[in-house]
C-alpha cells in the first residue's frame, strides 16, 4: 500500500536528538481558559432568539425602572377633558399615531374635539379619566416586575432552602418537607389568593407577593431536592466530607454552584408566571386596585373601552405578551446553554 | 505470625449493611477483617459490586458502620461521635477517587479545590502562604503552576486526577484510601499516577489502600493483597503470592482472566471457571492463615485441602 | 478496490470539528484496510480519534463534524457519499456497532426479544413470528440459559455481562459483514470481559465477519486482534500483524504504550510511564506529534512529518528511527526483551530476518 518514501529531502543534523529543555511544555495547556460563566454567555449569544429576548428584557427593564427619567408624566394625573384620548406623535401622520379616530365613519382630530392646544400630545394616548397611558404603562409594568421578583425572590430563598435541606438530610425531614409540598401543591393558587386577601384585610402589593411565593416555592423545592440527591453522592462532595467540611459549608461551596443553572432556568420560567398570575388577579379585581396601576389594570380598565379605543387594551396587553415571551423564550436559551451535552 | 511492623490500620468483623431491616436489605460489606501495616500497600481486588467502595467508605467514615471495629492509629474510630476528633481524624486519612471528572467541583479554580483543606483545617497563615501551599502541591504533582487558576474542565483525566491527589495531599494524611483511581485512565496515565503515588509514599511515608479491579497493576503496586467476593474477603497473602500461587478457587479464576498483553500467551490461555455456590453451604467460615502471611476463608473441613495447596504450592513444607 | 480481500478501504481520511475556539483536527490522514473475518483492533489513547474513525463508517458523525478529504470504500461505494437514507440501510444491516455501556444501548421499555428481532423486520422484511424465532436463536447463541424463559424479559432484569451479550445479539442477529466494537468490555469485570471476548470470538468464526475492535487495552488486543493499527494524535502512526506489533513494535509511542504495562515479572522500581499528555488538536504540532513526549525525539521529528516505512509486507510505521540514515537507538529494556522473543519466533521457518527495516 504505501512503499517507502524516496524523495524526503534530509539536511544535515536533522537526525541530531532533541534538546528537550528547549522543548515545548509538556503540560501546557493551550486552549484559551474560559469559565463557566464566560461558556454560558458565548452559548447564549450564539442563540440569536434567546439573545433578542435578553435585549428585549433589557429594554423593558429600562423602560420600567429608568423611564421616568427621560417621560416627565405622572401617571396618577387626571385630567378629566383630556379622557380617551388617541395616541398622538408629533410630526407622524399615521392613522392611529396622529391623534385621529374614525367616529361614525368620519375621520376626526381627537385632540381638536378636545380643545386640546397643538402642543398637547400623548404619545399612547389617555385613558377614561385623561390620565398619560404610556406613563402608565411604564408605571404599570414596573409595579408588576416588582412584585414577580420579590415574589421570586421569596420563593427562590424558601425553595432553594427547604430543596437542599430536604435533599441533603434525606429520611424524616425530607418525608417532612414532601409533605408539606404535597398539600400545598394540591390546593389552587386562586384559594390561597383569597385567603392571603383577608388575611392581608386589604389586597394589594403584600398579599399578592406572599400569595405568589406561597404557591411558587413548591415547584423550586422539588427540582433543587431532586438535583441535591444527584449531587450528593457525586465524589466531589464526598472529598469534601472525607476533608472534614462542614454540611452548611457544603451547601454553600459545592451545591449551590452546581444547583444555579437549574435555579436561574425555572426563574426565567417563574418570573412570566408570576407575572401573568399578579395580571390574573389585578383584572379580575382581587389584586391591585385602581388608581395604583399594573399590568393587569390597565388591561382591565382597557377592557372597559374595548370597543371604541381598542389601543386603551392593546398596549398594556402587548407589554405582557411580550415580556412573558421573552423571560420563556429566554429561559429556554439559558437552559440549552446551560447543559453541557449541547456543548460546542 | 507476629509481625514487628506497626499496624496503622486493623479492621474486625466489618459489617456495612444498607436498608437495614427493609425488603431491600444489602450486605455489602459483610464480616470483613484485614489488618494493614504502617508504609505499606494493601490492595484491595474484586469484582463489580463485591463490595470493595463500600469498605472504603466505611472505613474513611463517609458511612456509619452497621458493625465491627476499625482501629487506627490506636483507636477505634468506628465509634468516633465527637465533631473535634472526627476533625482530627479527618485530617489523617484522605482519599483520592475513581473518576477524575466527578470528583473535583467543576465551578471550582483549581487552587481553591487543592486549598479546600488548608482552608478547612486552618493550616495557613495567610494569602500568600495559602498560595505558596497550592504551588508547592502542584509542583509535587507534577502539574504546571501557572494553570492554577483554571477550571477542571481544562484538565486531561490524568491531570485532573493528580489534582486530586493534591488535594488530598493538602491536609498532610497519614493513611489514603484510593478507589480505583487509575481505572479511567490511559495506560500510558496510568504509569504516570502510579509512579506518582509510589514516589510520595516513599517521601511522605504514607500507607495505602487500594482498590481496583486491574489485577496486574494492582500486583504491581501492593505489597499485600485482599481478595474481595460478595462482601467478604476471601484470601489475603503477599501479593506475589496471592498472585503467583492463588489458593482460593475464586482468586484463581480471577487471575486467570486477566488479559496480558502477549499475543502468544493469549493463544494458549486457559480460563479457570469457578463455581460461586461453594460458598453459599451454609458451612461457618473463617479466615484461617495457611502460609506465614496468607490467609484463606476457609470452613473446618477445608483447611486440610488448602494446606495441601500450599504445600504443592512451595509456600510451605510439611 | 484494491484488493479484493478487503472489505472497506479508507484512504487519506481528514475529519475537522468546528468549535468556538477552532477547528479541531481529530483525523489527519488516516488509511486503512480492514480484510474479510478478520479482527482489526484500534489503539491508542483518550482523545486519538479512535471513535471518531469508527463513527465515520456508520455515517454517524456529530453534527459539527466536516469530512474534509478522503473516501470510504465499502463493496466498491464511497460511505460519504451516502445520503442518510442510504446509510440507514447498510447501518445494522452490513455494518453493526456495539457501544461500551450495555445499560444507555439498550431502551429499556422494550423487551428484548423484540429489540433483537427489529433489524431482522427492518432489514430483511421478516414477519414478527419469523423474526422473534430467529431471536431467539441468537439469544442460544450469545449463550443465555433460558432464552426460551428469559425473551420477554426486560434489560433491567439481566446483569451487565448479559445485557452486553443481548447486545451483541442484536448487533450480529443480522449477520453483518463488519461489526464495530467500541470498547465492548471497558465497563465489565475480568471474569465477564473474558466470557464476551471469547464469544465474540466464537461467533466470528461462525458467522465469518470483520471486526473492528476499538480498546485501550491492549492485554484484549493482544487476545482478540489479527491486525493492530496503533493512533496517536489523529493520525496511525503504526499497523501490522498483532505478532509484529507486540513483539516487533517500531513506532517509540508503541513502546511507551507496551513499556507502561506492568507485566508479571516487574518488580519494584517504577513504571515508565510516557510523560506529559497529547497534543491539542486545536493546533496540532508540526512533524511527529508525539516528538515532545518522546526519548527518542529529533530534529527532524519537529520539522517533518514521518511518511510511513515498511517494516515487512504487513507491518509499517511512520517513524524518522526507521530513515536509513537515523542513528540506530536501543529501545526501552521490555522492548528488547519482546523483538528477541520475537527473533525467536521467526527462526524456525526463516533464517534470522532483520527486525528494523526490510
Ligand atoms: N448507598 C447504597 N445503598 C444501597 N446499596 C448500596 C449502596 N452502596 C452500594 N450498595 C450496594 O452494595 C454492593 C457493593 O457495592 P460497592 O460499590 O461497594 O462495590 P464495588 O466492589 O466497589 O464495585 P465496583 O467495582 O463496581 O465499584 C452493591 O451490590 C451495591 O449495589
Ligand atoms: N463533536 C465534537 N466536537 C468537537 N470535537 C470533537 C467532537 N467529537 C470528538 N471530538 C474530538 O476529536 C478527538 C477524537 O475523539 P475520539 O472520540 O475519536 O477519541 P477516542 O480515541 O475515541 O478517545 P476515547 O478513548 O476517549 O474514546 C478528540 O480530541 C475530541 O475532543
Ligand atoms: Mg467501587
Ligand atoms: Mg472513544
Amino acid at each position: 500500500m504505501v512503499e517507502n518514501p524516496n524523495n524526503i529531502e534530509i539536511n544535515p543534523g536533522d537526525f541530531a536528538p532533541l534538546d528537550k529543555q528547549a522543548g515545548p511544555d509538556k503540560e501546557k495547556i493551550a486552549a484559551p481558559s474560559l469559565t463557566f460563566g464566560q461558556d454560558v454567555w458565548r452559548r447564549l449569544k450564539a442563540n440569536k432568539t434567546a439573545f433578542v429576548s435578553f435585549i428585549v428584557l433589557l429594554l423593558l427593564f429600562l423602560m420600567a425602572f429608568g423611564g421616568q427619567a427621560l417621560y416627565h408624566h405622572d401617571p396618577n394625573a387626571q385630567a378629566p377633558k383630556y379622557a380617551n384620548l388617541p395616541p398622538k406623535i408629533p410630526g407622524v401622520n399615521i392613522h392611529g399615531l396622529n391623534g385621529h379616530i374614525t367616529q361614525s365613519g368620519q375621520d376626526v382630530d381627537a385632540y381638536k374635539q378636545a380643545g386640546a392646544s397643538s402642543s398637547v400630545h400623548y404619545v399612547l394616548g389617555t385613558d377614561y379619566l385623561g390620565r398619560d397611558l404610556l406613563a402608565r404603562i411604564m408605571y404599570g409594568t414596573r409595579i408588576s416586575l416588582e412584585i414577580a421578583l420579590i415574589a421570586t425572590l421569596i420563593d427562590l430563598t424558601i425553595g432553594v432552602g427547604l430543596g437542599i435541606l430536604s435533599g441533603w438530610k434525606g429520611g424524616r425531614v425530607d418525608i417532612f418537607i414532601q409533605r408539606i409540598i404535597e398539600i400545598l401543591s394540591s390546593i389552587p393558587s386562586l384559594v390561597v389568593m383569597v385567603l392571603m386577601a383577608t388575611a392581608f384585610t386589604k389586597t394589594g402589593m403584600a398579599s399578592i407577593i406572599a400569595a405568589l411565593a406561597l404557591i411558587n416555592w413548591t415547584t423550586m423545592a422539588r427540582l433543587t431536592r431532586a438535583q441535591t440527591l444527584q449531587l450528593k453522592n457525586q465524589d466531589f462532595i464526598l472529598a469534601a466530607r472525607t476533608l472534614g467540611e462542614s454540611a452548611p459549608k457544603i451547601a454553600w461551596k459545592h451545591l449551590l454552584p452546581n444547583l444555579s443553572s437549574v435555579i436561574i432556568i425555572q426563574t426565567m420560567f417563574t418570573i412570566p408566571n408570576a407575572i401573568f398570575f399578579e395580571a390574573f388577579l389585578s383584572y379580575i379585581g382581587i389584586g391591585i386596585s385602581s388608581p395604583q396601576a399594573s399590568l393587569g389594570t390597565l388591561i382591565s380598565d382597557g377592557q372597559k373601552n374595548f370597543q371604541f379605543l381598542p389601543y386603551q387594551m392593546w398596549y398594556p396587553a402587548a407589554v405582557l405578551i411580550i415580556l412573558m415571551l421573552a423571560f420563556n423564550l429566554l429561559g429556554d436559551g439559558l437552559r440549552d446553554a446551560f447543559d453541557p451535552k449541547s456543548k460546542r | 505470625m507476629p509481625d514487628e511492623r506497626k499496624k496503622i490500620l486493623e479492621v474486625h468483623h466489618l459489617k456495612q449493611y444498607f436498608n437495614v431491616g427493609k425488603k431491600d436489605e444489602v450486605r455489602a460489606v459483610d464480616d470483613v477483617s484485614f489488618d494493614i501495616y504502617e508504609g505499606e500497600t494493601f490492595g484491595l481486588v474484586g469484582e463489580s459490586g463485591s463490595g470493595k467502595t463500600t469498605c472504603g467508605r466505611a472505613i474513611i467514615r463517609l458511612y456509619d458502620p452497621t458493625d465491627g471495629e476499625i482501629i487506627f492509629n490506636g483507636k477505634d474510630i468506628s465509634k468516633l461521635k465527637g465533631k473535634k476528633e472526627m476533625h482530627e481524624f479527618r485530617r489523617e486519612m484522605q482519599m483520592i477517587f475513581q473518576d477524575p471528572y466527578a470528583s473535583l467541583n467543576p465551578r471550582m479554580k483549581v487552587k481553591d479545590i487543592v486549598a479546600e483543606g488548608i482552608d478547612i483545617h486552618g493550616l495557613a497563615k495567610d494569602d500568600a502562604d495559602r498560595t505558596k501551599q497550592v504551588e508547592d502541591l502542584l509542583e509535587t504533582v507534577g502539574l504546571n503552576k501557572d494553570h492554577s487558576s483554571r477550571y477542571p474542565h481544562e484538565f486531561s483525566g490524568g491531570q485532573r486526577q493528580r489534582i486530586g491527589i493534591a488535594r488530598a495531599l493538602a491536609v498532610e494524611p497519614k493513611f489514603i484510601i484510593a478507589d480505583e483511581p487509575i481505572s479511567a485512565l490511559d495506560v500510558s496515565i496510568q504509569a504516570q499516577v502510579v509512579n506518582l503515588m509510589k514516589e510520595l509514599q516513599v517521601k511522605q511515608n504514607l500507607t495505602y489502600l487500594f482498590i481496583a479491579h486491574d489485577l496486574s497493576m494492582v500486583k504491581y503496586i501492593s505489597d499485600r493483597i485482599g481478595v474481595m467476593h460478595y462482601g467478604k474477603i476471601l484470601e489475603i497473602g503477599p501479593a506475589d503470592e496471592v498472585y503467583g500461587h492463588p489458593l482460593h478457587d475464586y482468586t484463581k479464576s480471577l487471575i486467570s482472566a486477566v488479559p496480558v498483553p502477549d499475543p502468544e500467551f493469549e493463544r494458549n490461555r486457559k480460563q479457570v471457571a469457578y463455581d460461586e455456590t461453594a460458598e453459599m453451604d451454609g458451612k461457618k467460615r473463617r479466615m484461617v492463615e495457611i502460609a506465614p502471611g496468607h490467609f484463606v476463608r476457609a470452613a473446618e473441613d477445608e483447611v486440610a485441602m488448602y494446606t495441601q495447596r500450599a504445600v504443592d504450592a512451595g509456600l510451605i513444607t510439611e | 478496490m484494491e484488493n479484493p480481500e478487503n472489505v472497506i478501504e479508507v484512504r487519506n481520511l481528514e475529519i475537522n470539528f468546528h468549535t468556538y475556539a477552532g477547528e479541531v483536527k481529530a483525523i489527519r490522514d488516516v488509511s486503512f484496510d480492514l480484510r474479510k473475518g478478520e479482527t482489526l483492533a484500534i489503539v491508542g489513547e483518550s482523545g486519538s480519534g479512535k471513535s471518531v474513525t469508527t463513527r465515520s463508517l456508520m455515517g454517524l458523525l456529530a453534527p459539527n463534524a466536516e469530512i474534509k478529504k478522503g473516501s470510504i470504500m465499502f463493496h466498491g461505494d464511497d460511505i460519504i457519499k451516502k445520503s442518510e437514507k442510504e446509510m440507514q440501510h447498510i447501518r445494522g444491516k452490513d455494518i453493526a456497532m456495539i457501544f461500551q455501556d450495555p445499560m444507555t444501548s439498550l431502551d429499556p421499555t422494550m423487551r428484548i426479544g423484540m429489540q433483537i428481532a427489529e433489524p431482522l423486520m427492518k432489514h430483511k422484511g421478516l414477519k414478527k413470528k419469523e423474526a422473534i424465532a430467529q431471536a431467539l436463536e441468537m439469544l442460544k447463541l450469545v449463550g443465555i440459559t433460558n432464552p426460551e424463559g428469559r425473551i420477554n424479559d426486560y434489560p433491567y432484569q439481566f446483569s451487565g455481562g448479559m445485557r452486553q451479550r443481548i447486545v451483541i445479539a442484536i448487533a450480529l442477529v443480522c449477520y453483518p459483514e463488519v461489526l464495530i466494537a467500541d470498547e465492548p468490555t471497558t465497563a465489565l469485570d475480568v471474569t465477564i470481559q473474558a466470557q464476551i471476548l471469547d464469544l465474540m470470538k466464537d461467533l466470528q468464526n461462525r458467522i465469518d465477519t470483520s471486526i473492528i475492535f476499538i480498546t485501550h487495552d491492549l492485554g484484549v488486543v493482544a487476545g482478540m486482534a489479527d491486525r493492530v493499527a496503533v493512533m496517536y494524535a489523529g493520525k496511525i502512526v503504526e499497523y501490522g500483524t498483532v505478532d509484529e506489533i507486540f513483539f516487533n513494535p517500531q513506532h517509540p509511542y508503541t513502546w511507551g504504550l507496551l513499556n507502561s504495562m506492568p507485566t508479571l515479572d516487574t518488580e519494584g522500581g517504577s513504571l515508565s510511564a510516557i510523560p506529559g499528555t497529547p497534543p491539542d488538536l486545536l493546533d496540532p504540532p508540526v512533524g511527529d506529534a508525539f516528538a515532545a513526549r518522546s526519548d527518542y525525539a529529533m530534529k527532524i521529528d519537529t520539522q517533518q512529518e514521518p511518511p510511513f516505512f515498511k517494516v515487512s509486507d504487513t507491518h509499517y510505521a511512520a517513524t524518522w528511527l526507521l530513515h536509513p540514515d537515523a542513528p540506530k537507538v536501543t529501545p526501552p529494556a521490555e522492548i528488547v526483551r519482546r523483538q528477541q522473543k520475537f527473533a525467536a519466533m521467526q527462526k524456525p521457518e526463516a533464517p534470522i530476518k532483520s527486525d528494523t527495516k526490510e
